[in-house]
């Protein structure tokens, strides 16, 4: 009984909602067009981590390497983007340094989660005075301003690699503590969390099996955020000095060596590591937004 | 049961209804192809399962249903011979809660916690009649006293989580009622409330009815509610419209099998009923099927005793059995001789 | 006589209501105030009553996954109200439950398989290929296919997944199956199919069941003995026959006079109870049903009723039947 427009309306419909969807590469098209930015987002981000693993392949010059006959030289044939101070080659500095901040992003990233895990899933938990001690000891952790932590560390052990990973962890556990607390604090009332209780089985067990396994879920927005934060704030402490030591090649360093004295003479200096770190933070935000929309539970049908 | 209603002339006319969802499953067929009347003063049950497209239907018939990813791609839904279907949001606005109205499942979820409950009744009507704001105080403390609940003026400042369920409940019902609607739609409406509050509130609504004149569709699962409240009853499997008739010739004689296997699978006092206490409950083996993969035949085929080829390669048409009986079966004679009197 | 499987004493599960900075006990929940009854040997026990009557806290008392204020749980004999986990542990063997919510009761990161397993492992009972045998075993003795086992809980319907829990609480063997409300959220016609499960399995294993539903028609069918509870406490505690047919405390007949019976030649007086259930943080003095009793007499403003025997077996606690006889009111 279906009119030829009846039909023709349906699949404009299905089409919309993505059905006869097969191919993985299908569904990601589905994906890209149903969040346009997010897809932008992903794709800087991949980018961005492309050039980090295969910086020797899409690099000419050593970034370390100094030459100076080619000193302050503006972007060219044989430096793309220009040459600083030293005669280091900005375009390889950019690429390593993407690789740094990959390397501190994720392990403050990945530091930082295991940490708020492990915090919030006792806290949460466990319950009474231990959640109560747990939950000062996070707050304490969030009322320690980072700069001066920093400073801290860096004063008093050195500025590191190691150094700059934990400093930057630092903030990122109570807020992931706090997220996978509220979902434990959930999860401990379900009843299949009772009906382990019930067949006799420890409360480690029950923690780590049970209720763990389905606390992670938010962590992926939530990791993929801060791993931006947590790029931007390397490149401050490198900027104020504090993070990353010479000789690695890192942005926020970069800016700091660059912008008070060359910015009129040699802006090539300022402006790409700026554009470096504005466009790896711009992504990773797009992509948790994207990410965040998309593991929210809205299907109703 | 109390004195039987009056009832008038049809009020709703609905005629081939179809809603429909779009998923990446493909397309989830909610509401097939559905047709009935409704007349003033009359209630008329719509039973069946989850899934079965009777809250659907009550959605649809509030034009409710979210667009994307659903859809009502065809049909006629005339209220007092407007079809709403033609009319804009703005219209349709205007109608519900006015001339159409729906109370849901779950009291507390259904009304506003930050707002009381004499503002809540206020609203709606504030929203759609003509009145002072003392008289719509006055009305608000009306209708709280019509639903039955004491001290209103007391309880009119009140919030919602400070009365009971069944208090809540029968605050909906003022809500819905407030603007006299002609049509009333009950959405499983004493299915979250304990059975002492549930007889409270059917008795409630079956005076109500009687007292305003309003048409009621009843949407349940509950076949013991069905007895007691309606004079039509409709059942609904997988999205279609399998069975209409009045209540006394469905629960005698009913005409499908699905019908016939809810009557027989569903336990009931048997204490009361003077039946037979079954050892074994009569069980209709198997699921309902995925909306979105419905069988070409028949869609109860799968799980019916009667079924055979025919059932299977076509959908049976929804024709006259009997006296004012409707059923969608190629089988319904077979019924017969198996039926208790 | 053999021991019952379950033999409750005076079960009590009290809430205290905190306020204040300093935390002062200025009240408390009544939840479970003084209940006893017993299950025996393959047979259910109904335990009926409305919202806040306390069954499901009662339930979970007896479990021990609520801690009971006091009274006694005696598990085939054996005194388990105040064990430490660690004693209790074998005892947990013994006793399984099944809850409400089909969708909420399995660990939707977990394959149904291990869900069903789990419970073996844990006791340390089976391992490996042995393992997979007896869920296997399982799944079809609840009348799903083995295969099934890979799969995860959102990929099977609420009557499968109830199925499922069903299968996790025979797993251990146990002698006391406790359901709360563990046919409510199924649909009617997968509540018979479930029903049918239940009955059949306690009659092939000889389980106790108690089982727990505000859905008067199931514990009818169920039931082979039914306890009321209202506020806290049992009103009446008789064999299933007696109860359904002579309900001799007020709020059972009301309770059963409520009920909707699926069949419009059936024409009743109910008898419709006037107000709301009162709120178990402030029950009503002397018998707290007194307020929306129909026969109510001074003395049950006052007076506490106690749980007389009025036959064999057969109990209520109410002052309209004293010593045995029913009193004129």
């Amino acid at each position: 009984m279906a009119t030829e427009s009846e039909t023709t309306d349906h699949s404009a419909h299905l089409a919309k909602a993505g059905a006869n969807v097969n191919t993985r590469f299908g569904e990601l098209l589905f994906l890209a067009r149903r969040y346009p930015l997010g897809a932008v987002g992903a794709i800087i981000v991949i980018a961005f981590v492309f050039a980090a693993v295969f910086a020797e392949l899409i690099t000419v010059h050593d970034p370390l390497a100094t030459d100076a006959d080619m000193s302050l030289s503006a972007p060219g044939a044989h430096h793309w983007l220009g040459a600083d101070n030293f005669g280091r080659d900005v375009y390889s500095r950019i690429v390593y340094g993407a690789r740094i901040s990959l390397a501190v992003g994720l392990g403050s990233t990945f530091l930082g989660c295991l940490l708020g895990v492990i915090l919030g899933l006792v806290s949460g938990y466990m319950s009474g005075w231990v959640d109560l001690s747990v939950q000062r000891v996070i707050d304490i952790m969030q009322a320690l301003p980072l700069l001066v932590l920093a400073l801290v560390m860096a004063a008093a052990l050195g500025p590191s690699l190691e150094n700059t990973i934990i400093a930057i962890a630092i903030p990122i556990v109570p807020h992931v503590a706090r997220v996978i607390r509220a979902n434990t604090l959930a999860l401990r009332e379900q009843p299949f969390v009772e009906a382990a209780r019930a067949v006799g089985m420890s409360d480690f067990r029950i923690a780590v099996r049970h209720v763990l396994p389905n606390t992670l879920a938010p962590l992926i927005v939530l990791g993929t955020a801060q791993l931006g934060s947590a790029i931007l704030t390397e490149a401050s402490l490198s900027f104020l000095g504090l993070g990353i030591p010479e000789p690695f090649p890192s942005w926020g360093r970069m800016l700091s060596e660059s912008a008070a004295e060359y910015v009129r003479t040699a802006p090539w200096l300022v402006i790409f590591p700026g554009v470096a770190i504005s466009l790896v933070v711009f992504g990773t935000n797009l992509m948790g937004d994207a990410l965040r929309d998309l593991l929210d539970p809205r299907q109703r049908t | 049961m109390s004195a039987m209603p009056t009832i008038g002339e049809t009020i709703l006319d609905v005629a081939g209804l179809k809603t429909y969802f779009y998923t990446r499953a493909g397309i989830v067929k909610a509401v097939e192809d559905l047709t009935f009347t409704l007349s003033r003063g009359e209630t008329l049950a719509i039973v069946g399962e989850s899934g079965c497209g009777k809250s659907m239907t009550a959605l649809s018939l509030m034009r409710l249903i979210p667009e994307p990813p659903g859809r009502i791609a065809a049909g006629k839904i005339v209220l007092d011979g407007r079809d709403l279907l033609t009319l804009d949001e703005e219209s349709m606005r205007q109608v519900r809660g006015n001339e159409i109205s729906m109370i849901f499942q779950e009291p507390m979820t259904s009304l506003n916690p930050v707002l009381t409950v004499g503002n809540q009744i206020g609203e709606t009507l504030r929203l759609h009649q003509k009145l002072s704001e003392a008289e719509i105080k006055a009305r608000t403390i009306d209708m709280l006293r019509l639903v039955g609940i004491p001290e209103p003026e007391q309880r009119a400042r009140e919030y919602p989580h400070q009365l009971s369920g069944g208090m809540r409940q029968r605050v909906m019902i003022a809500i819905a009622l407030a603007c006299n609607p002609k049509v009333l739609i009950a959405d499983e409406p004493t299915t979250a409330l304990d059975v002492t509050i549930q007889a409270q509130i059917i008795n409630l609504m079956i005076d109500l009815q009687r007292e305003l004149g309003t048409a009621m569709i009843l949407i349940t699962h509950d076949l013991g509610v069905v007895a007691e409240t309606a004079q039509r009853v409709i059942v609904m499997y997988a999205g279609r419209k399998v069975e209409e008739a009045s209540v006394e010739a469905l629960f005698e004689r009913p005409m499908h099998p699905y019908t016939r296997g809810l009557l027989d699978s569903v336990p009931h006092l048997t204490s009361i009923s003077g039946d037979e206490a079954p050892e074994h409950l009569n069980e209709i083996p198997g699921m309902v099927p995925a909306l979105s993969n419905l069988p070409q035949g028949c869609a109860f085929a799968p799980r019916c005793k009667f079924a055979d080829d025919q059932c299977t390669a076509q959908y049976p048409p929804f024709e006259l059995k009997s006296d004012g009986h409707w059923a969608a079966c190629w089988h319904s004679e077979r019924l017969s001789g198996d039926s208790n009197a | 006589m053999p021991d019952p499987v379950l033999e409750v004493t005076d079960l009590k599960k009290h809430y205290p209501i905190k306020k204040g900075l300093l935390r002062r006990t200025v009240g408390n929940v009544y939840a479970v105030d003084g209940i006893s009854f017993s299950v025996a040997e393959g047979e259910t026990l109904g335990l009926v009553g409305e919202s806040g009557c306390g069954k499901s806290t009662a339930a979970r008392a007896v479990m021990r996954l609520v801690e009971p204020t006091s009274g006694s749980i005696k598990l085939e004999g054996q005194e388990i109200a105040h064990l430490g986990k660690k004693e209790l542990r074998p005892f947990r063997r013994e006793m399984q439950i099944v809850f409400q919510d089909p969708f909420a009761s399995l660990d939707p990161r977990m394959t149904v398989g291990d869900i069903v397993g789990e419970p073996l492992q844990v006791h340390g009972i089976a391992r490996g290929s042995e393992l997979a045998d007896r869920v296997a075993g399982l799944f079809t003795q609840v009348g799903l296919r083995a295969e099934q086992m890979k799969l995860f809980p959102h990929q099977f319907s609420g009557g499968q997944r109830q199925r499922i829990c069903i299968a996790r609480a025979l797993a251990l063997n146990p002698k006391l199956i406790v359901g709360d409300e563990p046919v409510s959220a199924l649909d009617v016609s997968i509540q018979a199919q479930v029903i049918n499960l239940l009955v059949d399995l306690q009659q092939e294993k000889k389980l106790s069941y108690l089982f727990i539903a505000h859905d008067l028609a199931v514990v009818e069918h169920i039931s082979h003995r039914v306890a009321v509870m209202y506020l806290g406490k049992i009103v009446e505690y008789a064999d299933k026959k007696t109860l359904f047919s002579h309900p001799l405390h007020p709020y059972t007949e009301a309770l059963l006079s409520a009920v909707p019976i699926p069949n419009p030649k059936i024409k009743r007086k109910k008898q419709i109870l006037v107000g709301d259930v009162p709120s178990p943080v402030n029950p009503p003095p002397g018998c707290s049903f007194h307020t929306r009793c129909p026969h109510a007499m001074p003395r049950c403003k006052s007076e506490v009723p106690q749980l007389q025997e009025m036959s064999t077996g057969n109990w209520v606690a109410c002052h309209l039947h004293q010593g045995g006889k029913a009193v004129a009111a």
